[in-house]
């Protein structure tokens, strides 16, 4: 490496990593997420705020014994029947009256009725019929006389266990699937949200020296090629530190979380959402060996094999897209309308390969999933969500061999309109202008 | 030759600058003089001809020789001066030791040594000029190619900047000049070299050009009263004032023989004077011809 492009790599990224914008991003950024999800969280689970006095009349005579308030909900049973808790509703004591009717155990339809002028929120009537629902489950299954232990021997939980034909050795569970997909689903978003966050900057740090003018004296001394090439390694050098940083701090956050609540976030899987599905005892009793294979399926994905190509093909997807936005930035200047129509043009190979991914999570061997994980510009984001699921190696090797010949290609071209766009003012940037500038000498 | 489009920028030009020389390249906009200086300081190619330094032909390492300042100046708005002045030093290839004492000289010679952490959006435009003037000179060229180095500079940063350039000069650097400002070119250039539609169309040493488009006309002072009837087939009078005349000879007589005929009128003379033709009428008169 020639001593300009380093000291351009060098201004790049000092420049970057020194300014305030940076620390706020970097160290704030998780903070704040963490915070908002919290917040978040904090909210969903209070739902609604304002304590509610439900008076409930038991006509069904099931046993409530143990229900005595819920949420935001206390529930008193002391009034004899409904006229008796309508008055005391209309003295203001309660702010409803939920009526249970006599349990017919043939019907399957089971109306409770809600006397208030004051409807219940959704979440308020959704836990109300879970409440209930299992108490009615009960009672029907004493009076119809069933064993519990039978019953619970008639829930069968269904699962296809696969087998590898030809590669003996590879074991799988039932969840292979299920867990590698997931971590492609997540690098693959991850990528594309870094490949466009750090190309566009490289997009402003191209356009800032054009329109302050500076881009003159540099290149008086420097090839445009390394400019431009210092600029996208600078950049991509701050992306790689403020990820490193962001993996650091949310191991920190984690183990932090993890060593103050414990597992305790795992028991609490909300029983709520799990018991409104009916023969759901089952899973909250496994949920704890569930996560258990999850961690083991993680254990066993080859990392050591992908974790270096997930570094390659963001590599390859960030050259890619710096390069095409380099050649975009030169060209366009401070006309912010043009750098946007252009952006959108650029970007559009990444939206697809971004909805694609998508569908690749789900299906990552269709045609489509295949094709595009080798195909240029779709298969820096592609390729890493199929990677967990073990693709042929030819697909890999072919993927990887058409992504380092399309990336040299696009830079070539990239640094051909950029050497012309840097020094050309007051020209319209259309592509079809772009087109000629690669062909000038 | 520097072809766009269907443009011809720069068609056939060819000079020399001699060595340790203050060398002017004017023309008016659109001359093609930028599109000449980017191919000296390799930014573009040519598409024929060649430029030697030193009877070489510039190649990648030429632009460490090379101090280019141009015209639309640019400095990173957000960066401090001293970061910036080091960039700009070690870009050209000085180490940092070198780059941080050859700043700090400068800064001591302009007397603006606290502006080392000042960021550059926070200097006046004519500070800014300082700065871009150091980082233009800072890596001791040895062809300085300074393009309106004056513009929006007061009197007296002009003299100061203007001094800075005679002592470079001094000292061995070649100096190429641009601009359009002719009472500058007048004043500091020894040689000039004037394009229009990318082509030269005058050439030579100031004194010289001056010489070759004088049309001889004197400014003559006197003291009484000219007779009434003074031109003749010999000369013609441009103007006629109270205390001096401005007579255009004809080709073929000559100003001892104006004098003469004066002084033998008994008109006493108190100045005689030959009106050389300025810069900036030579190039108004030639770009004007060339353009028609």
């Amino acid at each position: 490496m020639n001593n300009s492009i380093k000291q351009i790599i060098k201004r790049e990224y000092l420049t970057r990593v020194k300014s305030k914008t940076f620390l706020l991003t970097t160290f704030l950024a998780p903070i704040g997420m963490v915070l908002l999800f919290g917040f978040l969280g904090f909210l969903l689970s209070r739902g609604s705020d304002d304590q509610k006095q439900i008076a409930i009349i038991n006509e069904a005579n099931i046993d409530v014994s143990d229900i005595k308030s819920k949420q935001n909900m206390t529930f008193d049973y002391s009034y004899a029947d409904v006229n008796s808790a309508l008055l005391a509703y209309k003295d203001e004591k309660i702010d409803g009256v939920l009526v249970l009717p006599k349990v017919q155990v043939e019907a399957k339809d089971y109306y409770m009725t809600f006397h208030s002028d004051n409807q219940l929120a959704i979440d308020e009537s959704q836990s109300l019929q879970s409440l209930f629902r299992k108490k009615i489950r009960n009672y029907k299954i004493t009076s119809l006389g069933i064993d519990q232990d039978q019953l619970k021997l008639i829930d069968t939980s269904v699962k296809i266990d696969p087998k590898s034909v030809l590669d003996t050795e590879k074991e799988m569970s039932s969840i292979t699937s299920l867990v590698s997909s997931g971590i492609g689903g997540v690098v693959g978003y991850a990528l594309f949200f870094i490949i466009i966050i750090y190309g566009s900057q490289v997009m402003r740090s191209v356009t800032e020296e054009k329109i302050n003018r500076i881009v003159e004296v540099l290149i008086s001394t420097v090839r445009p090629f390394d400019l431009m090439m210092g600029k996208v390694i600078g950049v991509g050098l701050v992306g790689l530190t403020q990820i490193v940083i962001w993996m650091i701090l949310i191991s920190v956050f984690s183990a932090i979380g993890m060593s103050i609540f414990g597992m305790s976030g795992m028991d609490t899987v909300s029983p709520d959402i799990v018991g409104s599905m009916p023969e759901a005892g089952a899973v909250v009793e496994s949920s704890k060996d569930e996560v258990i294979k999850v961690i083991n399926e993680i254990m066993k994905v080859n990392w050591l094999l992908i974790l270096p190509l997930y570094l390659f093909y963001f590599l390859i997807g960030y050259f890619t897209y710096a390069a095409l936005f380099a050649a975009i930035g030169s060209a366009v200047g401070d006309d912010i309308q043009e750098a946007q129509s252009l952006t959108m043009i650029a970007t559009l190979p990444l939206m697809v390969a971004m909805y694609i991914g998508i569908s690749a999570v789900t299906s990552p061997n269709s045609s489509l999933s295949v094709w595009s994980s080798i195909l240029p510009f779709t298969a820096p984001v592609v390729m890493p969500v199929r990677l967990p699921a073990e693709p042929p190696f030819w697909q890999i090797g072919l993927s990887m061999i058409a992504s380092v010949i399309s990336v040299i290609v696009l830079i070539w071209l990239a640094a051909r309109i950029y050497r012309v766009g840097i020094l050309m003012y007051g020209k319209k940037a259309s592509v079809k202008e772009l087109v000629k500038w690669i062909a000038y000498k | 030759m520097k072809q766009y489009h269907n443009h011809r920028a720069v068609d056939g030009v060819s000079f020399d600058v001699r060595k340790q020389s203050i060398f002017g390249l004017l023309g008016p906009n659109g001359a093609g003089k930028t599109s000449l200086i980017r191919i000296i300081t390799t930014i573009t190619g040519a598409d024929e001809g060649e430029v030697l330094i030193d009877g070489q032909a510039i190649n990648r390492l030429t632009p460490m020789d090379i101090g280019y300042l141009p015209e639309e100046r640019g400095l990173y708005k957000k960066m401090k001066v001293g970061d910036q002045l080091m960039f700009l030093a070690q870009l050209k290839g000085l180490s940092k030791i070198e780059a941080k004492s050859k700043i700090d000289k400068w800064f001591e010679k302009f007397e603006i040594t606290d502006w080392w952490n000042k960021k550059v959006d926070e200097l006046s435009k004519g500070m800014q000029q300082k700065v871009q003037f150091i980082s233009t000179v800072m890596h001791e060229p040895k062809l300085l190619i300074l393009d309106e180095p004056f513009s929006g500079l007061d009197p007296i940063n002009t003299n100061l900047i203007k001094d800075e350039i005679y002592r470079l000069n001094k000292e061995g650097t070649s100096i190429i000049f641009s601009t359009h400002r002719m009472e500058q070119v007048e004043e500091i250039c020894e040689d000039i070299v004037l394009m229009n539609q990318g082509k030269i169309i005058l050439e030579g040493k100031v004194d010289q050009i001056k010489e070759d488009f004088k049309d001889n006309v004197y400014k003559i002072g006197f003291k009484g009263k000219l007779p009434s009837q003074l031109a003749n087939e010999n000369f013609k009078v441009l103007e006629d004032k109270e205390d001096h005349v401005i007579i255009k000879i004809n080709e073929g007589y000559s100003s001892n023989a104006l004098l003469q005929s004066l002084i033998s009128e008994g008109i006493q003379i108190n100045s005689y004077q030959e009106i050389m033709p300025t810069l900036n009428e030579i190039f108004i008169k030639k770009v004007g011809s060339s353009n028609e």
